[in-house]
This record gives structure tokens, sequence and C-alpha cells, in this order.
């Protein structure tokens, strides 16, 4: 049986040209973040009175919520029905949990306005039970906080005993010892944190869709609806496995090994369980609403028709296909599919189906506001190379057999 | 106000459950509706002479030019908005046949009585007084900007070439003169009756009396009284308001359903709690037996030594 025990840092080289590129990518990104923090979002941004969010929401916090959900998706799969042949695949979603979330904040930051009050809605006298952005805020704080928990056991089995600090020597001992003790007894109450991982993820996953519910003069009605907070619930739940396949394929690559194979193929089967399950509850939403007739032929509802067909129909059924799960290249696209057909979702409900009343022109962003999105998407590859490269997250050979 | 701040500070003491209970709050009316004040704006009463732009701004302590500057009518070529530069403004429809002359239309924001944007904020910046008005409070403003998104009116504006403290700007219905026994600048200033202060019950009935003395000269719609659950600022015209840029919108409150979602999720933190319980007897019932007690839950088990 496979376990953690073969999880092991990669030893790769880190510097590849690929790797420049997106490091130059990221760099510009915290550039032109540095511009906007010094002449503000009016400079960078195509933001107006009409169009207060643009692609920093709908993208690095909305999709970028949504394509983290592999975290809870494969925490209930593994550590709460015990799916354990499918392992191999836990800690590298983790990490993309801990990282999606970590570059959502720092993208949320570049966005909102007084960046240095982020953390008022933690002050009882700024509660606001009645915003749904206030329950993702806190939400997404304690989740955040909970994924770096969960990620202690890994940097505790690295570096339990031999931390090598280079000036602070002194703190070489008792930090080896704290991570040896935390290696041996987190264990024992982890599934406290794992089953808090799943109920935080459901109850922000849904509010992320729940805050759009208050927009509903201002929205498209192929999009707006009452079950926002069930769909976009329901779309992350079925993002997180082609999240992560999408991931392990592409890593495999990038780190010339076998790709894993025997576990995706078998994964991927709950794929088109759980984006069936999904389209079914968008399908019975619009003709619940009688809302059909809005597929006119209009920007909107072409947007939408690709975004269901392309993001939904086409890779569900390509997903039924044994033979495509059994491809790396067909399951890789796929996956891909699902993965942007989230995204074009976030997008769709956040830009698309948004329409303000006086502003004429449409929100495009500038190429300012794409390469910070760019550029942040860059830096996450950029952290989780370095991450799997020096700690044991991958498990490098388990195809083997 | 200060015992609402009171008891949301108490309930702070019991740190996660008091939490629980912010959230679980059943969506309540803020505000005695016989209570409230409001301003009903007569379009066949305005000139167009644009003196309560200036007024406003003379009050919130803005940039103003000079009153004589804005005798210049060019200014009416374009649509206007209100913006961090001005809370309100008075645009012109031409070739609207129930006046003599031109329809002048002031907006501003509506002080609705189920404001969306008080709703949307997340950290309580936007209240709406129990007399009326909605406020703003910009220190703790995070800048987020959900309360324009969520807007049906489309009001607030931004300072987005602000780098450091932004605002969000709107009307906020002179509160600093309510306070002191005055009626809004806008109000003062206006030459003819075009704007009437007062208890919004009042203007209601002022309202009515207007439209049913003169039927012929008003549309019988007072927009405000319903719209969205029904607004401050009301208004009355000789031409129907969705000819005017006024949003056509239901008398249902945009508030209640996204409020009973969320409250309905959260009600006193125990549907969470019970899934928390129901994933973990999942976890414990599935448990391969092969396992032993202390090798069940997590990634962290294994020492590979």
């Amino acid at each position: 049986m496979i376990d953690h025990a073969m999880a092991a840092p990669l030893k790769h080289k880190y510097f590849t040209p690929g790797v420049w590129f997106l490091t130059a990518l990221f760099g510009s990104a915290l550039l032109i973040a540095l511009v906007r923090f010094i002449f503000g979002l009016g400079l960078v941004t195509n933001l107006n009175n009409g169009y207060p969010w643009g692609i920093w929401i709908a993208i690095d916090v909305a999709s970028g919520v949504a394509l983290a959900a592999g975290g809870f998706t494969s925490a209930f799969l593994i550590h709460i029905i015990h799916k354990e042949k499918f392992e191999a695949l836990s800690r590298p979603a983790l990490l993309t949990a801990m990282l999606g979330y970590t570059f959502v904040v720092i993208g949320l930051l570049v966005d909102l306005g007084r960046y240095y009050n982020v953390w008022h809605p933690l002050l009882p006298v700024m509660w606001q039970g009645n915003s749904a952005l206030f329950e993702v805020g806190m939400c997404v704080m304690t989740y955040i906080t909970v994924l770096y928990i969960e990620f202690i056991p890994i940097v505790a089995e690295e570096y339990r005993n031999r931390v090598n600090l280079p000036i602070l020597k002194f703190l070489n001992r008792p930090m080896g010892r704290l991570l040896a003790f935390l290696d041996s007894k987190m264990g024992k109450f982890m599934f406290i944190f794992v089953i808090l991982v799943v109920v935080l993820s459901f109850m922000h996953q849904s509010s992320l869709g729940a805050l759009m519910v208050l927009v509903k003069t201002k929205m498209h009605p192929l999009w707006w609806s009452p079950v926002l907070a069930l769909e976009f619930l329901l779309s992350a739940i079925a993002v997180g496995f082609p999240m992560i396949i999408v991931e392990s394929l592409a890593a495999s690559r990038s780190f010339k090994m076998k790709p894993e194979m025997s576990i995706l193929t078998p994964f991927a089967r709950y794929v088109p369980i759980l984006l069936g399950l999904y389209l079914a509850t968008r399908f019975a939403d619009l003709t619940i609403r009688e809302v059909w007739h809005y597929v006119d032929g209009s920007l909107e509802s072409r947007f939408f028709v690709a975004e269901i067909f392309f993001g939904g129909l086409l890779p569900f059924f390509m997903l039924l296909s044994e033979k495509i799960r059994r491809s790396p290249k067909w399951l890789f696209i796929a996956a891909l599919l699902v993965v942007l057909g989230v995204v074009f979702n976030r997008i769709n409900v956040y830009l698309v189906a948004f329409k303000p009343l006086y502003v004429s022109a449409r929100y495009f962003p500038t190429i300012w506001e794409i390469l910070v999105t760019l550029g942040f998407v860059a830096g996450l590859i950029l952290v989780y190379r370095f991450i799997v490269i020096h700690l044991p997250v991958i498990h490098a050979r388990r195809d083997a057999s | 106000m200060q015992r609402r701040d009171f008891f949301k500070f108490m309930g702070a003491s019991g740190a996660l459950l008091s939490g629980a209970s912010v959230l679980g709050a059943e969506h309540q009316s803020k505000i005695d509706l016989d209570n409230v004040v409001g301003v009903l704006t007569d379009f066949t009463e305005c000139i167009g002479c644009r003196e309560c732009e200036w007024a406003c701004k003379n009050a919130h302590e803005m940039a103003t030019p000079p009153l004589e500057s804005y005798k210049d009518k060019s200014v009416f070529a374009n649509y206007r908005r209100p913006d961090e530069t001005g809370f309100t403004v008075v645009n012109r429809f031409h070739e609207k046949g129930c006046t003599q002359t031109d329809l002048d239309v002031k907006v501003q924001c509506m002080h609705c009585n189920d404001p969306a944007c008080v709703s949307a904020c997340i950290v309580a910046a936007l209240e709406k007084q129990d007399f009326g008005p909605v406020t703003y409070d910009a220190w703790k403003c995070i800048g987020c900007r959900y309360c324009m998104v969520a807007c049906p009116f489309e009001i607030p504006a931004y300072e987005y070439n602000n780098a450091l403290t932004p605002i969000v700007q709107k009307c906020d219905m002179c509160i600093s003169r309510l306070d002191v026994g005055k009626i809004p600048a806008c109000v003062e200033i206006c030459p003819r009756n075009a704007l009437t202060f007062g208890k919004r019950s009042d203007l209601i009935k002022v309202a009515r009396e207007k439209i049913a003395d003169n039927p012929d000269k008003y549309v019988n719609h007072i927009y405000g009284e319903t719209e969205l659950g029904g607004t401050s600022w009301l208004f009355i015209s000789c031409e129907p308001f969705d000819t005017l840029n006024f949003p056509k919108l239901e008398q249902a409150s945009v508030v209640t359903l996204p409020e009973s979602i969320q409250h309905g999720i959260f009600k006193y933190f125990i549907p969470p709690a019970m899934f928390y319980g129901l994933l973990g007897m999942i976890m414990k019932l599935t448990k391969p037996d092969s396992e032993t007690a202390d090798n069940t839950n997590s990634s962290s088990e294994v020492h590979h030594d």
C-alpha cells in the first residue's frame, strides 16, 4: 500500500528557462502592485463607479478560492471516507490549497482600497452578520490558519532534529526538538483540522456565491439565482479533483516523472459524478426560473453557452470515457476544461453578468490588471516548485509497479 | 446606536459563540418607519439652477466652485451621475412634453429603508440611522467596494486615485446639519418648492395630495414609496420615471432573500456544528478495520525512519 513514507523532496534543480520566465512575470506583477500602492487603483485599473470589481476580484479572489477546492475535496475523500489509495494526492492538494489561499489574500490586499484595515472584521464592534462577505472574510481567515497548521507535519517530518539556521544557531536545538515533538504528537489531533477544512470550505465556497444574490437587480438572469450559494459550492466540489489532476500531470511533466496514472485514472471517475451533479443543478435552476429564453444570441448568452458547453458538458462526456481517463494527454485536457470552466463561471458571475446602470462602456481589464493576475499565478507556481523540491510533498516514484 | 454597539461588545466576550449569534440573528427592519425623515423632490418645480449642487459641496467642505459658475448650463449636454466630487447632480431632460420648458431631475443617494449597501458592508462602515440617513464611517472601511456592487441605484462613488485613504463617497442627508436641527443644505438653498424635507410619512401624504389635485400634471407614481421596500428620498414627476433614467424596480426589498439565506445557513452556528459532527461520525464509521487506533486520521502520522 502506498503511504506517506514515499513522499520526499524532489531535490530537483530550481531554475530552468521556464522558471526564469515565471520569475520575470511575478516580478512585473510585484512592480505593478507597487505602482498601485503608491498612486492608487485608478492609475493601473479600468475600475470605475459602475464597475467597482474587476478581474482581481473575479479571478484572483473568486476563482482562486474555487481552484483551491482540491484541498477540502481530497481531505474528504482520503481522510474522512478513507479512500487511502489516493493518499499520494493528499499533500500536493493541501499545498495547492495553502498557496492558493495565500495568493488570494495577496491579490485581495492589492485590490482593497484600505488594505491596512483588512483585519477589521475581527473586531466585534464591526461585526456585520448580514453580510455574506463578512462570512467569507472570517471563514477564509480561519481556514488559512487551519491549512498552515495542517502543513506543519510536512515541515516537521523533514526538519525535525536537523534545523540548521544560518545565523540564529542557538535556536537550532530547541526548534529541532519542537518539530520532533510536533511530528510525533500532531497526528493525534489532526483529525480535528481535517474535518474543519471541509466544514469551513462548505461555508465560504457557498458564501462567495451568496454574496452576489444581493446584486439581483444588476445581474443577468442566466447567472443570478437564489441558489447561487449552492451552485458555487457544487462547482467548487466539482473542480477540486480536476485541479488536482491538472497539477499532478503538470508536475510530472515539469519534473520529468512518469504520470501517476494508476491513481489518477480511478480518481477521475469521481469527476463526471460531481460535475454532473453541478450541471444538473444549474439546468434545474434555469428551468425552474424559466430563463432559458435569455439564450438569445446576446453577448452574455454566448458567454453562457460557452461556459456550459466547453466548461461543463464537454468535459463531462469526455470523462465518462475510460479511454480518456487512461490517457495522460486527454485526461489533462478534460480536467483542464473543467478548471477553465469554473474560472469562466466566476468571471461570468462577477463581471459578465454584472450590468451597471449608467456606465455604457463594458469593463475590460488593463494590461496591468492582467499582468498582476498572471504574475500572481506565476508566483504561486514558483513557491510550489520551491516547496516540492525541498519538502516531502510529492511521491516521486509511485508508479514503479 | 450605542445600545446596539454595547450588545455587540458584550457578545464579544463569548468569542466564537458570540460570532455565531451575530451571524444567526434574524433580519429585522432597523428603523421605525413612522419616524423616518426624507425629502420629497418635485421635478415639475425644479428650474435646473443647480444651486443644490453648490450647497451640497459647500456643506461637505468639498472643493466648491463659486456659485456664479453654476449658471453655466453647458453641463446639461451630458448625463451626469453623483460621484466622489459631488453627492448630487441635476440633469436636464430635453423634449419632455409635460412642462413648458425642459425637465430637470436631481439625483443623489436614495437612503433606502432596507439599504443593500448596509447589508453588504463587511464591517458595518455603512449604517442605516433609525431616523433615515444611510451614513458611512471611513475609519471602519476596508475599501472592498461591495457596497458599490450591491447598490441598486449605483450611488456610492470611490476615490480610485487616492492611494492611501480612499473614501466611499455619497450623500449622507447632511446628517451633521440634521444633528443640530438644520435641514439638508440642498433643501435649504432650493429657490423653488422642488425639495421638501420632513417626516417620510408626511411627505407621502403631501405627494398624494399633489397628484390628486393635479392628476393631469403628474404621473400617478411616487418613486421611492415602495421601490425595493421604499426609500427616504421620494420623487414625483410629470414624466414616467423610466424615461428619466430611474431604474424600474420591484417592491420587494433586495436584502431579505440573501439575509435569510445567510441566517438560515448559520443559525446560531448550529448547521455548521451539526455538519462537523456528521463528518466526524462518517470518519469514524468508514475507518478501515485493519488500522490501529493511533494510525488513523491524518497525513502527519507517518514516520519514515
